[in-house]
Parts: structure tokens; sequence; C-alpha cells
């Protein structure tokens, strides 16, 4: 197992990117997603990565999420080495330790609000594991306190609430980190706000939060921004 | 953990309730046909035996007919002498051997005439081979014993009065108990008459059959040998042949009977598989998004199989649950119109055949959610969620 190196002043990285390239196999011919790419992530970060569609951000952020693996180059998260883990070791690195926040919120249509959050933990813990955090209290710390919002479908929710069942969903295994896909970018601008300073909160707290957006103004909530273009960094404000 | 997928599927089957029940429906019917046609087997089987049963054990001892003959129009000719029954009786030791005369004639009882068969047995040995309902067995040589449908087909009674072509006439003694279908003779369809009578009145002496009451039924193959070896050692002369032989040929073929009615039963749950797996094949394509967001947020990929097996579970009980509780009801009609009874309906057997179709209909249900299940288990969690 890879130890975790110390990277940048006082912490250390939480995700580091050794020349790695992803590249998609296609009858067209191969696309370069990532094309040899470095990167530290320190624990504790807000990170915004932003740049025009097809750049390569949602790619970067599937691989921080563990939802696909490198070509090429190596890919360290908490130091395991990404490239060298089975499906069941990635998804239980998902599970445990990343919480993903999309713009199509993404929640189960079949569950009610309070089974959607329940259900990672469930999965982690076993139906009456008392791992992870209360769905409950994760609801109300998300700013959905209602019990009568719980027993809700999400379809009965609106957008903004939606939003905040899952990040309460994200954060009930009590992951290190927070993958968000444009999470604002199925809202109007007040209700984006407020999931903004929510996803600040926790930063706060001590998540590291990685954002995908195309929005500066959401952007600049994040202290550390990154612009990739054609697959490279192109601009890195830490 | 499991809990929570069971719910899942249950839901999904919910949310489209139509569908599901369309692929319940298939297994019904699937389920139902086996079962039910498993029972018509059975039931056939064993009214048959039963009937059979009757018998016992017995050995029936007939003269060979060559083909020969059988074509030459010699078959009257072929009899068993009073020598080859003495010679039965020796080989059969203290088991009783009756010898039979068996013929046939037209009758006439007041206005009603026709045909009968007629079976003339020595009153000592008439209590083996039958019993009376109403009356009394033959003592000496007159009186006849009717059997029961001929009993009802001239209207006979004790006392009737019998007129046979000659122009003789015997009164009903004895009207005799159903004995059913057998092997050796149908009294049922005929009367039964004194062997001195029916000697007085036909020149050719000599027996039609020659039954032998096997006490110990594992004697019956010695005693079939010790005749072959008494009379067909140069050349056949007498065929014999038990009751046990021919009950066994018979479940051969009724076993055989079921057996194909089973697999018709098995192609109508084939069709109710394909139905399921039709069914979870659109659940699947219709769900990749919401499959690709539980693979995202940490659901393994046995997890999601487990869950598309539980729909296929869930429909498979379901249907051989309603599939078996119809196949009593159809298993009942089918019995009485088929066999005019529904006795058989609770022996084991015939729960055996609903257990068996319940079995299948759930085997069935759970190979066809295979398919579909490892399909969604392998979905690439990225293209998945890119699933609008």
């Amino acid at each position: 197992m890879e130890t975790v190196t110390a990277d940048g002043a006082d912490s250390p990285a939480l995700i580091r990117f050794e020349e790695v390239s992803k590249v998609y196999p296609l009858p067209a011919g191969n696309v370069v997603a990532l094309d040899t790419v470095s990167l530290a992530i320190r624990r504790g970060e807000f990170i915004a990565i932003m740049g025009p569609s097809g750049s390569g951000k949602t790619t970067l952020l599937n691989l921080i999420g563990c939802l696909d693996v490198p070509t090429s180059g190596r890919l360290v998260i908490g130091g395991r080495d990404v490239g060298e883990l089975s499906d069941d070791e990635l998804t239980y690195l998902r599970r445990d330790t990343i919480g993903f926040i999309f713009q199509q919120f993404n929640l189960i249509p079949l569950l009610s609000v309070l089974e959607n959050v329940e259900y990672p933990r469930v999965l982690k813990c076993g139906s009456r594991g008392a791992c992870g955090r209360k769905p409950e209290e994760v609801l109300r710390a998300a700013g959905l306190a209602e019990e009568r919002l719980h027993r809700s479908l999400p379809s009965e929710l609106s957008g903004g609430q939606q939003q905040r069942v899952a990040i309460a969903r994200a954060l009930v295994n009590d992951p290190d980190l927070l993958l968000c896909d444009e999470p604002t970018g199925n809202l109007d601008q007040k209700t984006g706000q407020g999931i903004m300073e929510l996803l600040v909160a926790m930063n706060r707290e001590g998540k590291t939060v990685i954002m995908v957006t195309h929005d500066p103004g959401i952007a600049s909530y994040a202290r550390r921004q990154l612009r990739i273009v054609d697959g490279q960094i192109s601009e890195d404000s830490g | 953990m499991s809990r929570t997928f069971f719910e899942i599927a249950q839901r999904n089957l919910r949310r489209n309730l139509l569908r599901s029940m369309l692929a319940i429906i298939g297994i019904v019917i699937g389920v139902l046909a086996i079962s039910s046609l498993g029972i018509l087997g059975n039931s056939l089987t064993l009214s048959v035996k039963d009937q059979l049963s009757t018998v016992g054990d017995s050995l029936i001892v007939t003269p060979h007919i060559s083909m020969g003959a059988a074509f030459g129009g010699g078959l009257a000719e072929e009899k068993i002498s009073e020598r080859q029954v003495q010679d039965l009786r020796r080989i059969a030791g203290t088991d009783p051997v009756i010898p039979i005369y068996s013929t046939a004639d037209r009758i006439e009882v007041g206005t009603t005439k026709g045909p009968v068969s007629i079976y003339a047995i020595d009153p000592d040995d008439i209590g083996y081979m039958v019993e009376v309902d109403q009356g009394v067995l033959l003592r000496g040589t007159s009186g006849v014993l009717a059997g029961p449908t001929i009993a009802d087909q001239f209207d006979l009674r004790i006392g009737s009065q019998v007129r046979f072509s000659d122009g003789s006439t015997q009164r009903v003694v004895g009207i005799l108990k159903e004995r059913g279908l057998g092997f050796d003779i149908q009294p049922d369809l005929a009367l039964i008459v004194s062997p001195k009578w029916y000697e007085d009145r036909n020149s050719d002496r000599g027996y039609d059959q020659v039954t032998i009451k096997v006490s110990d039924i594992e004697r019956i193959d010695a005693i079939e040998e010790a005749i072959d070896q008494r009379f067909n050692r140069r050349e056949t002369v007498l065929d014999s042949y038990s009751s046990k032989m021919i009950l066994e040929s018979l479940d051969t073929v009724f076993s055989q009977i079921s057996t194909f009615t089973t697999a018709i039963g098995g192609i109508s749950l084939i069709v109710a598989g394909i139905s399921i797996l039709n069914v979870m094949l659109m659940s699947v394509t219709e769900r990749i998004r919401e499959i690709g967001i539980l693979r995202s947020i940490g659901t393994l990929r046995r997890e999601i199989r487990q869950m598309f097996l539980y729909e296929a579970l869930i429909l498979g009980a379901i249907g051989s649950s309603i599939g078996g509780l119809l196949s009593l009801g159809a298993g009942y009609l089918v019995s009485l119109l088929v066999l005019q009874s529904t006795d058989y309906l609770f022996h084991p057997s015939n729960l055996g055949s609903i257990a068996l179709g319940m079995g299948f209909g759930l085997v069935t249900a759970l190979l066809s959610g295979l398919y579909p299940a490892w399909k969604a288990a392998n979905l690439n969690p990225i293209e998945a969620l890119r699933h609008e």
C-alpha cells in the first residue's frame, strides 16, 4: 500500500494524479479525454473544476469518484492505487469514502426521502446497522428538518429540496470526499446559492469538496479553481 | 440489507403492476397446465389400477393360438382338455385351479332380446371369481347369475326368466356385485351358468381358459415356469400370463402418458419463462439510469443482481402459488369430466404433481431472471448514469 506522502504545506494529499491519461476507444478513433494529467488534492480543499464541455472535467470527476480507472498513469486515492482495485473494491471505496451530488439529483424514485438517505448506510452497515450518521440528523443538517417531507417520494419535492436530500444521502456514511457534478445546474439562482452555502459549510466541517461547474459565480465559492482545456489542466489557482 | 433489495424489487413490480400481472398470469397458466395434466394422468393410472386390482394375483392360462390358426379360421378349435386341467392342478398344488367355458348367445327376457357373454364356471369355484349382490351363487345345474350391467340392460331381477337361443330357459338366482374391468373374465357384462348345463348343450368338450388363483405372489413365476416345462417343451400349447405382469406393463404405459402430458405443460411454462425474461429485460432497459445511480453510490454488482433475481422470484412465487391453488380446482374439474370421479384428487401423487408444477414455475421464473439480472449488474456505471 502506498503511503500518504506530504504534499503542500500542512496536509497530506488525499488524491494524487501521476501522469494520468484516459482514452476512450470509439469507432471513429480514440478520444483522449485526459492527457497526462498530474495533480494533487489535499484533504479539506474546496476545488472547482471548470472548462468548456468536452474538455475532460467530468472524466476527471469520474476518475476521482472511482467510477472509472485510468488508461495509463497512476491515480492514488487515500493511499490506494485505484488502477489496482477490483470492481468490488472500487464500489466499497465509493460507498464508504465518497459522496456524490449530481446535477439531476439522481434520487431513487422508488424510495422515500428517508429511505433514499438511509440507502448508502444500509449498504454499509446492514438494515439494523449503527454505523454512519442518523438519516434524520443528516437531513436536518442539509436543511430538511420537516418530518412530513421525510416520508414523501422524491418526485413530490421541489428541485432544491431534492438536491438537499441528495446531499444528505452523500453525507450519511460520513465520507472524506464530496464530488459534485454541476450541483446547481438544475436550480434557480437563489436555490443554488442555498445549496452552495451548504457545501461551503460541509467544507468547513472538514470535507474535501470537488465540484465541476461551468458557472464562474458558482466556482467562486471554491478556494481553488482548476481549468481544463482539451484534457489538460490549463490553469490552477492553487 | 437484502431486505432493502427485496423491498426495491417489490416496489418496482408494483410500479409496473399490469406488466407484472401479465408475467404472473403466464406462470399461473404454465403451473396450471403441468399440475392439472399431471393430476389427470395420475388419476387415470390410479383408477385403472384400482379397477384391475380386483383380479388379484391370478395366473391366466389360455390355449396357444398360432398365427396360422388365428388367420386360418381355426380359432374355435383351440381348447384346454380335462387332462391338461388335471396337470395344471398338480402344478398348482393347493392353489385353486378354475377351468372356465366361455361362449356367447342371444337371449330373450320378456320382450328384450340381445347378445350376451356366457361363462360356465363350477359352482364350487364361482366364489373365487365373483360375489353376489342379491340372491345366491349357483347350486347344482340350474339357475344363472347375471352381471350388474347385463341385469340393468335386460331389467333382470331374482327370479327373472332368461330364454336362450336353443329355446331352453333358466331363472336368475343371483345378481353379481360390480367387479370392473378384468383380465380373466368380464362378469359385469355376462351371465354365469353351471358347466353341466353348458356341457349338455355343447358337444365340443374343452375349456377356453383356466384361471389359477395364486395365494403366494412369489410363486407366480415358478408356476408359470412349471407350466412351460410341462406343456410347451416341444411346441407352445398353452399361454400363461399373470395379472402382475399386465399391471406392470400398464403402469409403464400410463406413466409414459403422464410424462407426455407433463411435457405439454412444460412447453407452456417455457412460454411463461420467455414472458418473464421479456418483462425483466424491459425493466432493466427502463432502469438503466437508476442502476447507474445505485452503482455509483456504492451498490455492488452482486447486490444489483440480487435485486433483479428477487423480482423474478416474487413473480415466480406469486404465479406458482396461484397456479397451485387453481390446479386443485382444475384437477377437480378434469377428474370429474374425464373420470367421472374425484376420489383421487387428494392422492399423494396428485399433490406431488402440484408441487412439481409449482417447483417448475419457480425455477422457470428464476432462470428467466438470470440473464436480465446479469445484464443489469454488468452495466457500466458511467454509461448508465449518462443514460436518459
